[in-house]
């Protein structure tokens, strides 16, 4: 009898390719854009809406131009370059205006004095931000304030390094009394002096010295501030001064003490209960009231100090929520380690909430960099409306409206969507649960 | 032998004010209350000297001083013979209007492209990325001074719509013709739209001081008996179905106790559309929306939408997988595991952020000032102040009216949230 052998393969077969409707584009295709009635007809929607963007924007884009002396100008080269009826985009208007949208009037030769402030702007970020970098580089981050407002506003170099000395006396203090009188107290009387040292002593001394050693470069007056020079001026300054007091401010509402509460509560949700541009009429408008009679000061520094007021109040919230977040096994922690309260904050409860919070700190700086703008309605020239209207307002480039809100529109995403998108990257680098 | 003796007693010394943490805390409270109190007396003090020294006085008697001004857009009858409050409250209307109009049309975009954002179309996904990073990542101001120059500079003067015995003669068309069967004309000036007239309306009543439009009244008491029988039957429906398991159907009850009692009160006042008509310069008849409006309103809502299509979208993200899968397991459809399970805990997640944008968007409707558009600020803070020179007593007023505002949505807001809130124990 003879056995029948089954058959049995040894041997793997080579694998065969899916079908073409299960792979490549076709598969993507369909499982993306086509994968029921309803995703068709979306698709279909959105490819209309593409197309009727595409063909009013890309012949407008295509028929650009960049040397007119005017938009008639312009308009006269789109005709006779694409024929009667084409239209184009004159950025011819851009390349003659753009340093009025980035440093308003100030003056052209002293340019490479806010740039150089810009630049080494990132050298004073950079070590908080990167605690890779030596420590000793924050040195340069504590003098970075008045060496940028020496080169900004120029004048005696004397002026910002007698009022930085109010802020060493400020430190030696705090020092010095820190170990006997706890925080709190220590630092009410450091700035107390320091503030005495600001009021009396600030005027005489810079005097004294510009007289003795004189070191003085050309003096720019705020209203030649303008544009985007503006903006980064008044953002970067209210929300670096607005941290420190945002975090103040978290602290006082989240406090035990009833008076310290209140009162934070009650200045939170009043700034944060009234629009910004009350806040900017009150800078322009009602400051000469509340202050005593005489006193006169800048516009520019008035503004910062409202908008670093609006804020703080949002920054608090922020920082709040960061620290409603902790577990309460963190602060009862600190307190069986017998730290006191400063302590505390300092070492466990604040890194902790910060890092928490730093999305929303960064969301609130983007908010308050746009909100900058509003700034046009106390008569500074920020780079939407102030410098717009200037434009606007020339006979030569009277009539033009797409290309001057583009372009400052295009730098304004740049930046924002550029710092929202570090936030993300850096939110992802802090975090430390293993999810 | 041991005696327990008692904890030695201290006693007070002045230092333990400043050293004893059981004290120290009413120290620092009696010191950051005088510095405050102090403060304040600073303020005022240098308040009253500078009144003093600009010979002003400090009251509110302005307010009932005629305005002598004209405003564009009035909600209640206003002419320049009215008071200054009476100004002040025509612009809080206004600002209440866009700011209204401006958070139904952001809520109803927000969560429209917040739900398409998660579609899983590839294109439209993308696109809904675009919109939200553009809109948010760009000034607000931005948006309202483009869509009022593009309003005011793009469209037609109304003389273009002018079509002449020659132009018929020659065949030509007018260069701009009206929209919607030829009842809204967007013109330079601004949109004119038919307005709802009535032939043989109610009288005017008289309530509170104020005169009260009887035909909108009494629209809406019907409209409200309306819906309140329709909850009632729908009511009783459920009832129905949890008796016995069958749902009865309603649609038709409801449709017909919606529709034919305000059909009726309309024809019985004779109700008809006014439709907007050329004269020899401008548009007449119908209502005129003014371009200022429009662009406010329209930008604002824009802006605030790409915040709202965040909100939604983080709050749908938020609720697990888990929650859609045992929905699909127990067999419901994808459109009623949206709206049984996932939107009413998403809700929870949606309506906190949700205020603060409201918020902002009527705290936003004050950049009007962009657009000349007669809000409070234009009102209160713009024209009373400078025609009387009151400018602390107004800002101070219009400060405590928005800070109102912002307290009452807040409120009303959260009222809403603990509402739908999760209740547990």
């Amino acid at each position: 009898m003879t056995s029948v052998i089954p058959f049995v393969r040894n041997e793997m077969l080579p694998e065969k390719e899916p079908p073409l409707r299960e792979r490549g584009v076709v598969h993507w295709m369909r499982q993306n854009l086509f994968s029921g009635p309803l995703n068709t007809v979306l698709t279909l929607l959105g490819l209309a809406v593409l197309l009727w963007v595409a063909s009013h924007v890309l012949p407008w884009l295509m028929h650009s131009v960049w040397n007119a002396s005017s938009l008639t100008e312009c308009r006269d080269i789109i005709t006779q370059r694409f024929g009667e009826g084409a239209t184009g985009a004159c950025w011819a208007m851009v390349k003659e205006r753009w340093h009025q949208y980035l440093y308003g009037f100030y003056p052209m030769d002293l340019y490479w004095r806010p740039n150089l402030a810009f630049v080494l702007m990132f050298v004073a970020i950079a070590p908080v931000l990167y605690t890779s970098l030596p420590r000793k580089m924050l040195w340069f981050t504590a003098i970075y304030p008045a060496l940028t407002f020496w080169l900004l506003w120029g004048g005696s170099v004397w002026t910002p390094v007698v009022a930085m000395l109010g802020f060493v006396i400020l430190a030696l203090i705090f020092r010095a009394l820190v170990g006997k009188l706890g925080v709190p107290v220590s630092a009410g009387i450091g700035v107390v002096v320091a503030a005495l040292w600001w009021m009396f002593a600030q005027g005489p001394v810079s005097d004294a010295l510009q007289a003795a050693i004189p070191l003085s470069i050309t003096t720019v007056d705020s209203d030649q501030f303008g544009g985007f020079l503006l903006s980064i001026v008044i953002g970067v300054t209210a929300i670096s001064a607005s941290l420190p007091m945002g975090i103040l401010l978290a602290l006082g509402r989240k406090s035990d003490m009833l008076i310290v509460r209140t009162l934070s509560v009650g200045f939170i949700e009043f700034i944060r209960g009234v629009p910004l541009i009350t806040l900017l009429f009150t800078a322009s408008l009602l400051l000469q009231y509340f202050l005593p009679p005489g006193s006169n000061f800048d516009i520019i520094l008035r503004v910062i100090i409202l908008v670093t007021l609006f804020a703080a109040a949002y920054i608090a919230e922020v920082i709040r929520g960061g620290l409603a977040a902790l577990p309460r096994g963190q602060y009862e922690a600190a307190d069986a380690l017998g730290l006191d309260y400063w302590q505390a904050q300092r070492l466990i409860i604040m890194p902790q909430a910060l890092k928490i919070s730093i999305p929303g700190i960064v969301s609130s700086f983007i908010g308050l960099f746009k909100d900058t703008t509003l700034v046009a309605f106390v008569g500074l020239q920020d780079p939407l409306k102030g410098i717009t209207t200037i434009v606007r307002a020339d006979i030569n480039w009277k009539g033009i409206y797409w290309e001057p809100y583009i372009f400052a529109g295009a730098i304004f995403f740049i930046i924002c969507f550029g710092m929202s998108r570090y936030s993300m990257w850096l939110e992802r680098k802090l975090k430390t649960d293993h999810r | 032998m041991a005696f327990v003796q008692d904890a030695p007693k201290d006693s007070f010394r002045l230092g333990m004010l400043i050293y004893d943490t059981r004290y120290r805390a009413i120290t620092i409270q009696v010191i950051v209350l005088t510095l405050f109190l102090l403060f304040l007396s600073w303020l005022v003090n240098n308040t009253i000297e500078n009144l003093a020294a600009k010979d002003r006085s400090f009251d509110f008697g302005f307010l009932w001083q005629r305005a002598g001004y004209d405003i564009n857009q009035t909600l209640i009858s206003y002419t320049n013979d009215s008071t200054h409050f009476r100004a002040a409250l025509v612009g809080l209307l206004n600002t209440l209007l866009a700011a209204t109009v401006g958070c139904i049309v952001a809520t109803i975009l927000g969560v429209l492209v917040g739900v398409l954002r998660l579609s899983k179309n590839w294109l439209v996904g993308r696109m809904m990325t675009v919109y939200v990073e553009v809109l948010r990542n760009v000034p607000v101001l931005l948006w309202i001074l483009l869509t009022m120059t593009i309003l005011s500079e793009t469209t037609p003067a109304p003389s273009d719509f002018r079509v002449t015995e020659a132009m018929i003669a020659a065949g030509e068309a007018p260069k701009a013709t009206m929209m919607l069967w030829d009842t809204v004309a967007i013109t330079n000036r601004g949109m004119n739209v038919p307005a709802p007239l009535v032939e043989h309306g109610l009288p005017r009543l008289e309530l509170l001081g104020m005169s009260v439009n009887s035909n909108v009244l009494a629209f809406l008491v019907v409209l409200g008996g309306s819906l309140w029988v329709n909850s009632r039957i729908r009511g009783h429906a459920r009832r129905v179905q949890e008796a016995t398991g069958v749902r009865p159907v309603t649609w038709w009850k409801s449709l017909a106790v919606i529709v034919l009692p305000t059909v009726a009160l309309l024809m019985a006042l004779g109700f008809h559309l006014d439709i907007p008509t050329l004269t020899r310069f401008n548009f007449k008849g119908g209502t005129e929306i003014l371009h200022s409006f429009t662009a406010l309103t329209l930008a604002l809502a824009l802006y605030t939408s790409a915040f709202i299509a965040e909100i939604v979208r983080a709050g749908i993200m938020a609720i697990s997988r888990g929650q859609s899968e045992a929905a699909f397991a127990l067999g419901l459809r994808p459109g009623r595991t949206m709206s049984l399970v996932i939107l009413p805990q998403a809700l929870r997640v949606i309506i906190p952020p949700l205020i603060s944008q409201y918020l902002n968007l009527t705290k936003n409707t004050s950049l009007a000032i962009a657009v000349s558009y007669m809000d409070l600020r234009g009102t209160l803070g713009g024209i009373t102040l400078n025609q009387t020179g009151k400018e602390l007593e107004c800002m101070l007023l219009m400060m405590a009216i928005y800070l109102t505002l912002s307290l009452i949505i807040s409120s009303v807001m959260n009222a809403f949230n603990r509402a739908v809130a999760l209740k547990e124990r």
